[in-house]
Order: C-alpha cells, then structure tokens, then sequence
C-alpha cells in the first residue's frame, strides 16, 4: 500500500526549503532568491512527476501512504490523489515559482518572505493531498500563519487590520468546522475522508449524526445532523469566499504584497472549494439538498454582486480581488447545481459530469489567469510607484505595447473569450448547471455580462484612450518579466484550445463524483 | 529511584544555602543541577515504566503506625507526565532566572523547595503524604513572590497564599473526613477509592474537595488570586506558577476527589462543567481588554486551565487523557509565554504596558523575542502541530459525548483566544513605528544564551509533543484502567 | 500507706521541692556577691540538675511492672504511665523556661526567681495527677500563685506589674468562680473524688438538679481561665506582652499543658455522665456544649484579634487563645483517641511557643522592643533565629511536615470521628476556617524578617549562645515531631492503653 512517498516528499519539499531559508541571514538577497525558486521549481518537478504518472484510469485515490499517527483520536497520516488532488497540486506548483519571480520588489528580509512563500505552499500541498481530518486540519490551519506574515510584514499602508482581520476571520470558521468534524468523530469514531464519504453517501453519517443531545430537546431527526453541516460549511463558505463571508478578502488581497496575492487567489481560494468538493458534498448530500435552494441564492449573489462591486472599485487590485470572488462563485453554482437530481438516470449523469468537470477546470484556469492578472498589477504598481487606480493612468497602450498585448490576454482569459482557457470551464459550467437550475444559471448570466463591462473598462480606462502625460516615459515590460508570464499565457492558450489534456485525467474522478451524487 | 526527584530538590535546597552569599554563579550551578537531575529522572522513570497502565510504587514505608498513615510513594502513567513536566519546567525557569543578583541564593533556595514540593504531590500514592507536600509548596511560594516579584508583590503573595491555604484547608476537611468515615484505619489511596462513601457524604465531600484543590487551578470564580499573583511573580516564579503550579490543584482533584468519590462527581459533573466554560470564555475574554501584557499571559492561563477542568468532567478515556495533555501542554506553553514577556520583554523593557511596548518596535530591537512569542502564541491558541492542539482536540471531543452545547462554547473560547493572541503579539513586537521614533529608544541589552536554550528547549518540546502526542499518550491512557480509576469508570464513558 | 512510700511515689514532686529550697538558699546566702551572670548560671546549673533528675526518675520507673499501675493515695492524687509522661514533658518546659532566664537581665533577685519557677513546676505536676476536687483546688493554686509573681519580676517596666496585676485578679476572681462550683459539686454529689463524683452524678434517680448547670459551669470558668479559653481569655494579652519572656514562656507553655490535662480529666471523668452532646441536630445538656461553645468562641476571638496587633507578644496572646480552641477540640471527642491527640498537640505546642518566646526576647534585647517592625530584616541579621522563627510560626500555623500539623491532624481525626455521622463538623468546618485565617497574621510576622529590607545598621548586641542553642533545638524538636510523630505518639498511645484515663 504504502509505495514510493512521492507525496510526501512532495509536500516535505517546500517545508524543507522555508527551515533552510529561514536561516539565511538577510543580506544575501540573491542567494535567498536563487534558492527560493530552486525549491519551487523541485516541488513543480514533483507535480510534474505525480503528473506524468498519475493513471488516468483509476477512481481511487493514487500514491496512497497510510501510517498510524495517534491512534485514540483516529488520526493518520494519510495522504493520496485523485483528479482533483492532482490538479490542485499542479496548479501550487505552477503557481508558486511564478509568484517568486514577480516578487522582486521585495527588498526587505528577503529570506524570510521566501522562506514564508515555501512554507505556504507546503501547507496548499499538504491540505490538497491528506485524506484523514486530522493531519488535513493540520495543513489547513498552518496555511494561515505564514500568509499572516506575509501580508503582516510586506503589505501595503493598512497591513496590520488587513492581516489580523484575515486571520480571526478564516480562525473562526476554522473552529466552527473543528467542532462538526469532533461531532462527525463522536458519532463514527473515524477521521478518514474516504471512509466518512461512504458513510455519507449511503445516509448513516446522518443516521450515526441522527440524536437528542441533552439541553437541546427540540431536536428533531434532521436537525442536528444540519447543525453539523452547518459548521463545516462555514469553515468553507469564508475561505471560498461565499457571500456574505467575504468582507476580508477584498482588504487583504489589496494590502497583501503581489507574490501572496498570486498565491492567496490563485491557490488558497480554491481550498475552500475543495474543501466543498471533498469534504462537504460527499458527506452530506442530503443537508446541502435540504437547503439547496437557499445555497443557489448565494452562489448567485456571490456571482452578481460581487461582479457589480468589481465594476465600482477604483483600484485595481480591489478590482481583480472581486473578480476572484466571481470566478469563484461560478463554481460554487457548478457544484450546487449538481445535487438537485438525485437519480441514476444518464442524462443527469451527463450534465452533472458536465458540470463537474467544469468546476475542476474553472478552478485550475482561473487559478492561473488570476494569479497572471494580479502580476500584472503588481508590475503596473512598481511602474506608478505605488499608485493602483484605474482614473491613474491612461492610454498605456502606446508606451507599453507588449504589456498590454499580455495583460490583454489575461484580461480576456478572464472574460472567458472562447479560444482561452477561461471559456472551456465557464461553458461547461454552464452547459451543465443550466438544465438542473434552470433559473440560477440564468441570473448567473448577468454576472458574465457585468463581467466583462468591468473587465473591459479596465482596459479601456487603463490602456486604451488618450495618454496620461504623467506616464509618458512608462517602461515596457523588460525581458525578464515576459519570460515569466509567457509560460502562463502559453499554458493559457493551450488550455483554452486543447483542454482534453487536463480533461483527460481528470474525467475519471469527475465520473466518480457525478455518479456518487446520484442518491 | 524517581523519589530521587524530590530528595535532589531538597538536598539542593541544603546545598544552597550553604554557600556564601556572594558566590552567585556557584549558587546558580547548583541549582541547574538539582533541576536537571530531576528532569533526567523523570526521562528515565518514563523510558522505563510499562505502557500497561501499570503503577510502580517507589517506596512504601509505615509512616505513622496509630493513624494508619504510610509513606508511600509511586508513579503512573499521569505521574510521570507531570513529573517530567515539572522537570523541564524547573529547569528552563532556573534558566531564566540565570540574572537574578538580589538575594539570589535564598531565590534558589526556594525555588528548589517548591519544586521539591510539587514532585512530591506528584508521586505520593498515601492521601496525607500528598496533603504533606501540597501544602509545603505554599510557603515558597509566598516568599518568591513578596521578595522578588513585582507590581503589588505583597498584596499578590499574600492573596495567593490565602487562598491556596483556604483551598488546602477544605481539602483538609475532605481529607479527615473521608478518612474517619472510612474507619480512621488507612490513609493508602487505592484503599480509600474501594472504600463505599455514602452518597449523601459524597454530596458535599465532594465538592468540598474538588473545589479545595481547583481554587489552584483556577477554577471560575476562584480564580481571581491567578492574574494578579502571576503579574506580581517573578518571571520563574510565574513560570512554575502557571506552569506547575496550577496543576498541581487540577491532579489533585483528579487523584483525590474524582477517584475517592465519583458519585459525588456524578451529581456536581455538569455544574462544575458549566463553570469550566465559563471559565475558558471569561478568561479569554478580559485577556482581550488587558493593558498589561503579563495580564493577558494571565488571563489566558486561567482560559486554559478550563479546558483542563472540563476535559476532566468528562469523564471519558479521550476526555480525560486530553484534560491530562493539556496539562503538560500549557505548563510548557505557559512556560514559554511568560518567560517572554517577563524576562526578555519586561527585564529589559522596564513596562509591559501594551501601548508603551507598541512605540518600541521590539520586533527589531529584539528578533528572538519576537519569534518565540509568536511561536509561543501560535501553540497557545491551538494552532495545529503544536502540543495545545492535540490536548484541546481530545477535551473537545470528550465534551461533545458529554456536553455537546459546553464543547461548542469552548470553541468559542479558542476563537477569542486567537483574537487576544494576535493583539498582543501586534501591540508588543510589531507596532506601527514610526521612522523617527523607532531610533529614540536606547539599544536593548540582547538574549543571553542561557534565555535562548530555555526557549528552544520549551518549543522543541511543544513540537515534538504536537506532532507525535503517542508518546505521552501512550503512558496516559492506559493510567486511566487501573484499579484506582474503577469507580470513575465506572461513573463515566469507557 | 507510710509517708516514706508516698514520698517514694512522688518523688519528682519532691526533688523539685527541694531543688528549689536549695537554689534559693544558695543565691541567698553564698552567691550574693556574684556578678549577676555567675549568679543565673549557677542557680539555672542547679535548677537543671533537679529537673534532670526528677525526669530521669520518671523515666527510669517508667518501665518497672510494679509501677506501672495506677496508684492512688485515698483517692487525692493517681500516679500512672500518662501522668509520668506528662509530667516529664512538664519538666522539660520548665528547664527551657529557666535557660531563657539565665540570658536575661531583667531582676536581681536570682534564687527567688528560680524557685518561684521550679515551685510553680511543681504544682503544674500536681495538677496533672489531682483526682480529687481539694487537690484539684491546691494544685491550681499552687501553679498561680507563682505564676502571677513571676509575671511582675521586670521592676523597669511598668508593664510588668501591670500584666501581674490583671492575672492576679483576674486569676482571683476564676479561683473564686471555681471554688465555688466546686462547692456546688460537692453538694451535689457528696463527694470530693473524681469518680465517686461521676458515680453520684449518674446515679439520676433523683432526677436531674438544677444546680448541676450552674456547678459545671462554675467549675469550668477557672479551668477555662487556666487554659485561656474565650471568653475568659482577656488576661492573656496583657500577661504574655508584658511579663518577662521566661515568665511567659513558662505560663504559655506549661500552664496550658497541665491545665489542659486536668480540664480533660475533671471533664471527661468527673462529669462523664453528664456529658451531653453538642453535635449537629442533637443538642443535649451538658459540659459538651458548653465546652463546645468555648472552643469555638476562642478559635474566632483569637485569630480575629490576632490579626490586628502590632506586638508580636500580644499576637502570640491571641494565637495561643485560638489554639486553646483547637486544643479543646481533643477534649470534645471524649474518647482515648481525644486525649492523646490533646497530649500531642499541647506538647508540641508548648515547646514551639517556648522558642518562638526565645526569640521574641532575643530581638527584643536588640531592639527594645518587640513589636512587629523591630523584626524587619531579621533574616539578614540573624540567620539562624529567623529560620527557626519560621518553623515556629508555620507550625503554629499548622503547614506540614511540622508538629503544629500534625497535631491539627490528628485532632481534627480525633474530634470528627468521636461522634456518630459527624456530628462536630461544624465546629470542625469553624476551626479550619479560623486556621486558614491564621496564615496571614504568622506570615506578617515572617514578611517583616524575611522580605522587608533591613534598617540602617547599627551595632547591635548578639543574641547569646544559649539562645540559640535553645532555639535551634526546639526547632529540631518542632520538625522531628513533625516529620516523626511517631516519636512522640507511639509512647502516648501504649500509654492511654484504649481507656480514658
């Protein structure tokens, strides 16, 4: 069972890399950088490799490693990938090294903010990769410290609210989701995902869940088991986030420094929806439909409102930060979606895999194309010496051809232009939510519309029109900075045109999803 | 051969006080030895002990033949635990302590009877053995506070003591009584827990007791001697305070109350539960308003120490093992928090206002501090991979099979708990400095080596214990199936 | 039987006799012209010896089959095992009292102060083996009298006469008190013997007699005055603050172990019958609750007013007063294990207040006075002193391992399981309530020699040697006792033998 620890040395790489950076004294900048992206590079060769040998074919989990931690309380260290592990450990992985090289306006500590990236990103491949609550919590939680100091010590003018304000809010749904799981643990004595999701599925987690409680005599036989869900969807809906959990990300996507805000977008939002996906909806089926309908009127607001915010915010980053939080949202309805019919019939199968897959591809595109755009703000940042609004500039265009030619790219991957990556996962979204919530999608539509006015005025108001004066002498990108995003943009327009090379490996685990949720 | 721990602290109480009064640095030698020997003890009482659950008597002599009392030393699973606990505990405070010149050979002396005292407690298996050593631990105390201590030291060393003393006294009552009604034949612990105590003498015998021994532990609302003695305290004495000291009242309820009447403990149970919580959210709670940063430290002990409380009102084998934990897990968090605050911040600072310490930018001034502060106030709110989380894990799910609306309470109590932590760890070491002030200060004096292996050894033991817990559980758990628990288990889940 | 047998029999009583004779005549007639020094020390040489001798005779006969039963001369006095111990430690305390005196400069009158001491020994001795009411009357008289004496021997201070004054009358007035309860008794119950008494008493054919209440009553006030049991308390402060630290020492300390046993005695053997019971829910008439009501009245008196002195003296006056309190505990329990728990405590007690006296008087040579800031940063000055001074206040205060806890202990055992469900539990939860209290004022005591920073020096005079010798070794008497009781109990308990006296 326990083969070649791929995984873990996947995840014991990084960590590795933050002790050893840890200890560099702060002078030696380059030394700190070089090494910095030495190890991310080492974890994107481990990706890479999980990659080239994940077997498409399978359902279960692959590179499974199971050892006994703490037996008392249940917990192992227990570790494996599927589809959506995988794709999410690449996503980090590809991430990560591009959120390093754009961070070169960091002067100060520089160790330590690299040692702080690598630990983040051992705390995404930790949580992406455990399957026992216990050691996933572990991972989950310990994400959180290091992008407190990130954002703590190289943020921007309101660092310190920004930070404190990030971290109690995830914290307290953090705890709201460990007191379900210590409930979901009294009634059946397990840690184990995979195990709990059986157990979902078939109706006795609710069942085991199904109790009077002393003190709370007016229980009845579904109540407690929704109280439990209820936990466990708030640790998810602040992390995604849902509205109305999402008051701290705008602040800290804005205050953050540019590299974590990559990583902070492109990753660690799409904990929470894999937290849904893995956690949520295997184990409770059955409370998400009791409350569904509520669940699609979120989903949409998230996608509505969070669209229309986006188009009344002045600064870029706060811009693109409410963008993220409508991205997101598409897949949220993706997932709610899915669980309206319940039933084997195979054209629901069909929609629901439509959907799914949709989701994962939504989650991994837009990982990319929103770690891309908050690069570019953050070049244009260090270019207007600090300056982010979008009145600022003007007419870019004509002084820096290429970074508008690229940024545009990002912009309209963003926009889901068909041709880039963001279209195959909106469409599928879409083509799948449609016929199962029928009027969410719809509504959800505005949100596509909104998006693009406000995507496109940022352009126009940033690049195109007439030149601001003051930026006349605006640099171009330099070479290094399109050596780092061209991979990206490459990789987008490689999805967006043969997406079947993702697709493909994860079409068996999305099968296995849609065919779970058919009870 | 673990006796040895006790005999050492007092032989080197002697050896103390017999050197001349300015040999300090021989004085300080001394003491470390007598701490580390203890601690070395207590490793190798624990690598050598079974994980059956097994209780070891060290010695067994007939003591006072009239009363029935023996000497009667021992060690289980909880036992050496704690004992180790204190052992490291003792040394990282005497570590800390490396710069005290006033009087210094009296501070180790008492500092050496305390702990001396407290290993004691811990190994003693006669009921009157144990009130011997319980009670002899209030004495230093007193003094190590009133001569060394700080803000309002007599009024704080007094107010301990009272109240430890009055807590001591109702155990005393408890003691005599159970004792008599009980055919005034045998002070032997395992004796006493076979012995049937009538339930309406379990009715207030009980609670007699266990509030006797929980005033130590802060139990709400006893605990108010806690904040104001620790601030008061020296930095080691704070250390041992919080650290030790506190558990000494919650084993002591534990080993006596809980053992010698659990049908008393059946009907106080949810009482005493409901106290906890409010303890655990009280303290959380007015640590987010303090001003004064060894006030939160304080505070935040006595949050903590509900956790314990409630994890013993469990009564079932993850409660219960989980309440043991976190009694070895904050000593040692607590440990660190206040070696922080009081010997590196406070020695060199000279203020623990918040708002003063926020203009100093102590986050520069002095990096090490910083760090282990932030590391100490991490583990402390329960973040995973350290030792807190682990315990605080178990006592929640014990609480969910026993009070499911007192678990989600307590969570609330962490949750407020990461709040006051983060305020604290913003206002004292990374205040917004302005440019021009942040030159004002005169440079602070840096960490000595002696302060720095203390602090590493406390966090190396917090990690270690945070990712493999196995290793004090393994010796906990199986503590609770031995004969002396039947009656609780009886009571309880197993 | 032959006065040369009875003689024989109290032979300790008359060593002392005579040891006193002959140090009196000897500083009267030979060593007049002596510096005062030489005149203590050899007075005190003698005085020892006599002591010595009269314990080692106690001790020697100790083991010998023959006298090891009760002997009773027509019913006035009992000579057994108990009493000898008693006895034995009755003699200590007045050793020690007379070492205290040979440092102090407080009288010229040598031989008569010596005398009076080892005289008011020698009706301590008496009390203890008094059967009958007359002797009873003696012995405490004979104990008094001195006593009130030695109160006044400090000429230079008027405290001195003072304190003498209101013992003497106040002693008066108890002895008048209890003359004439022991009139009522005897009118009562026709007889003078202690358990002839009982006899009549529980004969109650004639129905219960409504002078019984007030001869108990009577009887008890002079008891309680000797043991100073609130509220008859009220001269303690005075006497203990201002006679010289010998005279109270010896007042704190051997008075109250043998008016302590004769209360026990007269109580428990005279007027077993009417006992009574002041156990919870189940009052009845008798001298349980009355004596009850003393204890208690004395364990919340005294430590209260302790806590508000200022004078080291008057606070040892008032502890002493609540100890009383705790000490008639043992009394209540009315059974062997009461008793010998009463022995124990009194015992140990003494020997801890005779050297807490020590060095009350050793910092009051020094200072001038004794009050609670002339001890500030005594524990610089005088290491030693100091460290046996905190043994002797936290045993006092009852912290293990020291015999002031055990002896809490075990009376508290004692008392708690003399009645049936617990009955005394109150008084018991009063008493340990009052004793927690009790830290604080013995730890204002230990804060100013320990913690408080020590005055300018100036250069003072150094305790003597035999001071410290004293007070070094009932500081070791105090632990020993305390870590060992055993030591002190295994004698006790053959000695009570299962049977109240």
């Amino acid at each position: 069972m326990n083969g070649f620890p791929l995984i873990t040395l996947l995840t014991a790489t990084p960590l590795a890399g933050a002790l050893v950076l840890a200890a560099i004294p702060e002078g030696r900048k380059q030394l700190a950088r070089g090494l910095g992206l030495a190890f991310a590079a080492a974890g994107l060769f481990w990706a890479v490799l999980l990659w080239a040998k994940f077997d498409s074919s399978a359902t279960a989990p692959q590179f499974q490693e199971r050892h006994v931690w703490i037996p008392t309380i249940g917990a192992e260290y227990f570790v494996g990938a599927d589809g959506l592990s995988l794709l999410m450990v690449l996503l980090a992985a590809v991430v990560t090294p591009i959120a390093l090289l754009a961070s070169r306006s960091i002067r100060e500590r520089v160790p330590l903010y690299q040692s702080f990236t690598l630990f983040l990103q051992a705390g995404l491949f930790g949580t992406f990769t455990a399957l026992n609550f216990f050691h996933w919590f572990i991972f989950w939680e310990l994400s959180l410290v290091p992008a407190f100091f990130l954002i703590k010590f190289w943020g921007g003018p309101n660092r310190s609210a920004a930070a404190t304000q990030f971290f109690v809010y995830t914290m307290v749904g953090s705890v709201a989701m460990l007191l379900s799981f210590l409930a979901i643990f009294w009634a059946t004595k397990s840690f184990d995902f995979l195990e709990l999701a059986e157990k979902g599925r078939s109706g006795e987690l609710a069942a085991l869940l199904n109790v009077r409680i002393d003190g709370w005599p007016d229980l009845t036989r579904r109540e407690f088991p929704l109280v439990i869900f209820a936990g466990v969807f708030l640790g998810f809906a602040v992390k995604v986030p849902l509205i109305p959990f999402h008051t701290w990300l705008p602040t800290a996507y804005s205050e953050a420094p540019t590299g974590t805000t990559m990583l902070l977008t492109g990753v660690m939002s799409k904990m929470g929806v894999y937290g849904f996906l893995r956690i949520l909806v295997p184990m409770f089926p059955e409370q998400m439909r009791i409350v569904l309908t509520p669940l699609l009127w979120l989903a949409v607001a998230t996608i509505v409102l969070s669209a229309c915010a986006a188009f009344a915010q002045k600064d870029l980053k706060r811009v693109f930060a409410y963008s993220s939080i409508n991205h997101l949202g598409y897949c949220l309805l993706g997932i709610f979606a899915c669980l309206k019919y319940t039933g084997g019939d195979a054209t629901w199968s069909l929609q629901r895999s439509a959907a799914l897959n949709g989701v994962l591809l939504q989650m991994f595109n837009h990982g990319l194309t929103a770690s891309l755009l908050f690069c570019f703000a953050g070049f244009l940042e260090e270019r207007g010496g600090g300056l982010r609004g979008i009145d600022q500039f003007g007419g870019l265009r004509k002084v820096a051809p290429i970074f508008c030619g690229l940024m545009g790219i990002s912009v309209f991957a963003s926009l889901g232009l068909p041709g880039l990556n963001g279209f195959v996962g909106e469409f599928l979204i879409f083509k799948g939510a449609f016929p199962q919530a029928t009027w969410a999608t719809a509504l959800s539509v505005i949100g596509l519309l909104v998006t693009a006015v406000f995507l496109l005025t940022v352009m126009q108001r940033v690049w195109n029109g007439p030149l601001n004066e003051r930026w006349a002498l605006l640099p171009d990108l330099t070479w290094r900075e399109r050596w780092i995003v061209l991979p990206a943009t490459a990789l987008m327009f490689l999805l967006g045109i043969y997406p079947q090379l993702v697709i493909g490996k994860i079409n068996a685990t999305v099968m296995l999803m849609a065919d779970q949720l058919k009870f | 051969m673990l006796a040895w721990t006790v005999y050492i602290s007092f032989i080197g109480v002697l050896a103390v006080l017999c050197l001349p009064e300015r040999m300090v640095r021989a004085t300080r030698a001394v003491a470390l030895v007598a701490a580390l020997a203890g601690l070395g003890l207590a490793v190798a009482g624990i690598a050598r002990h079974g994980l059956d659950g097994s209780m070891t008597t060290i010695v067994k002599h007939v003591w006072v033949r009239g009363l029935g009392i023996d000497y009667y030393l021992g060690a289980d699973g909880i036992s050496l635990v704690l004992v180790l606990l204190t052992g490291i505990a003792a040394t990282a405070g005497i570590l800390f302590s490396w710069n005290i010149e006033h009087r210094a050979k009296e501070f180790f002396a008492f500092y050496l009877a305390l702990i001396g005292g407290v290993y004691g407690v811990f190994l003693s298996f006669d009921l009157f053995l144990l009130f011997v050593f319980y009670e002899l631990a209030i004495i230093p105390k007193y003094f190590l506070i009133a001569i060394w201590g700080s803000t309002n030291r007599e009024y704080g060393a007094m107010k301990l003591a009272l109240y430890s003393f009055i807590g001591s006294a109702m155990v005393l009552l408890g003691i005599v009584a159970a004792y008599v009604v009980a055919g005034s034949r045998t002070m032997d612990l395992f004796e006493l827990a076979k012995y049937p105590f009538p339930e309406s003498f379990q009715f207030w015998a009980f609670p007699l007791v266990f509030v006797g021994f929980a005033i130590l532990a802060g139990l709400w609302p006893f605990h108010t001697w806690a904040p104001g003695g620790h601030v008061a305290a020296p930095t080691a004495a704070s250390m041992l305070l919080a650290g030790v000291v506190m558990k000494l009242g919650a084993y002591g309820a534990l080993r006596v109350a809980m053992t010698l009447f659990p049908q008393g403990l059946a009907i106080w149970r949810d009482t005493i539960a409901l106290l906890a919580v409010v303890g655990i959210v009280y303290g959380a709670l007015v640590a987010l308003v303090q001003t004064d940063f060894k006030f939160v430290i304080g505070y935040s002990s006595v949050s903590h120490m509900g956790f314990v409380l409630l994890g013993l009102m469990t009564i079932n084998a993850v409660g219960l093992s989980g309440a043991v934990l976190q009694m070895f897990s904050h000593g040692i968090i607590a440990g660190l928090l206040f070696a922080v605050v009081g010997r590196m911040v406070y020695d060199r600072a000279h203020t623990r206002d918040l708002g003063a310490l926020e203009e100093m930018g102590l986050g520069r001034a002095l990096p090490f501090a910083a760090v282990t502060f932030a590391v100490a106030g991490f583990a402390s709110m329960g973040l995973p991979g350290f030792s807190g989380f682990v315990a605080e894990l178990q006592v929640l799910i014990g609480a969910w099979y026993a009070f499911p609306t007192f678990a989600a309470l307590a969570g609330l109590g962490i949750v407020i708990g990461a709040a006051y932590t983060l305020r604290a760890l913003q206002k004292a070491f990374y205040g917004e400095v302005a440019e021009s002030r942040s030159g004002a200060h005169p440079p602070l004096p840096p960490i000595t080596l002696p302060e720095k292996i203390g602090a590493i050894m406390l966090v190396t033991v917090a990690v270690v214990v945070g990712l493999y817990p196995k290793l004090l559980l393994d010796l906990i758990g199986p503590s609770f199936y031995s004969p002396l628990f039947d009656g609780l288990r009886a009571k309880g889940a197993f | 039987m032959s006065y040369l047998e009875l003689l024989s029999r109290f032979a300790p009583e008359t060593i002392v006799v005579i040891t006193a004779l002959v140090v009196l005549g000897l500083d009267l007639l030979v060593l007049r012209e002596e510096p005062l020094r030489n005149r203590l020390r050899i007075g005190a040489a003698f005085s020892g010896l006599g002591c010595v001798a009269a314990a080692a005779w106690l001790l020697a006969i100790a083991g010998s089959a023959e006298a090891s039963s009760p002997f009773a001369t027509g019913g006035m006095l009992v000579d057994d095992p108990l009493t000898r111990l008693v006895k034995v430690a009755l003699l200590a305390l007045g050793f020690f009292a007379i070492l205290l005196a040979t440092e102090g400069n407080f009288t010229a009158h040598v031989g008569e102060y010596l005398s009076l001491v080892l005289l008011s020994v020698v009706g301590m001795m008496l009390m203890v083996s008094s059967t009958d009411l007359l002797m009873i009357f003696i012995a405490l008289e004979a104990t008094s009298l001195p006593l009130y004496i030695l109160a006044a021997f400090n000429p230079r201070d008027p405290r001195s006469s003072e304190a003498a004054l209101k013992y003497f009358l106040f002693g008066g007035m108890a002895a008048a008190f209890t003359l004439f309860g022991l009139s009522l008794v005897y009118g009562l119950a026709g007889s003078t013997n202690l358990a002839e008494i009982a006899v009549r008493l529980a004969d109650t054919g004639r129905g219960p007699d409504a002078l019984l209440p007030a001869a108990l009553a009577l009887t008890l006030t002079g008891l309680a005055f000797k043991v100073a049991a609130a509220p008859f308390h009220l001269w303690a402060p005075d006497a203990y603050e201002g006679a010289p630290a010998p005279s109270a020492s010896l007042i704190a300390s051997g008075s109250k172990v043998a008016g302590f046993f004769l209360l026990a005695r007269v109580m428990m053997v005279a007027f077993a019958p009417v006992a009574g019971s002041g156990t919870w829910h189940h009052y009845a008439a008798g001298w349980m609750p009355l004596v009850a009501i003393l204890a208690g009245l004395s364990v919340v008196i005294g430590n209260l007013a302790a806590i508000a002195q200022s004078n080291v003296k008057r606070l040892l006056a008032y502890s002493a007063v609540a100890h009383t309190g705790y000490a008639l505990l043992g009394v209540l329990a009315n059974d062997p294990r009461g008793v010998s728990s009463l022995v124990y405590y009194v015992i140990t007690y003494g020997l801890t207040l005779v050297g807490a006296f020590a060095v009350v008087s050793a910092v009051e040579d020094r200072e001038g006075g004794s009050n609670l800031t002339d001890f500030a940063g005594l524990g610089r000055r005088e290491p030693l002193l100091s460290f046996c001074m905190m043994i002797f206040m936290l045993s006092l205060a009852g912290i293990p391992p020291l015999a002031g806890f055990f002896g809490k202990f075990y009376l508290f055992a004692a008392i708690i399981g003399g009645a049936r469900n617990l009955g005394w539990l109150w008084l018991v939860v009063l008493a340990v309530a009052m004793s927690a209290v009790s830290l604080y004022y013995y730890l204002q005591v230990l804060k100013q020699i320990y913690v408080l920073p020590e005055p300018e020096r100036t250069a003072k005079r150094r305790p003597p040697m035999v001071t410290k010798a004293l007070v070094g070794l009932l500081a070791l008497g105090v632990v020993i006792f305390g870590c060992a009781p055993d030591l002190l109990l295994r004698p006790l308990l053959a000695v009570i033998h299962g049977r109240v006296f």
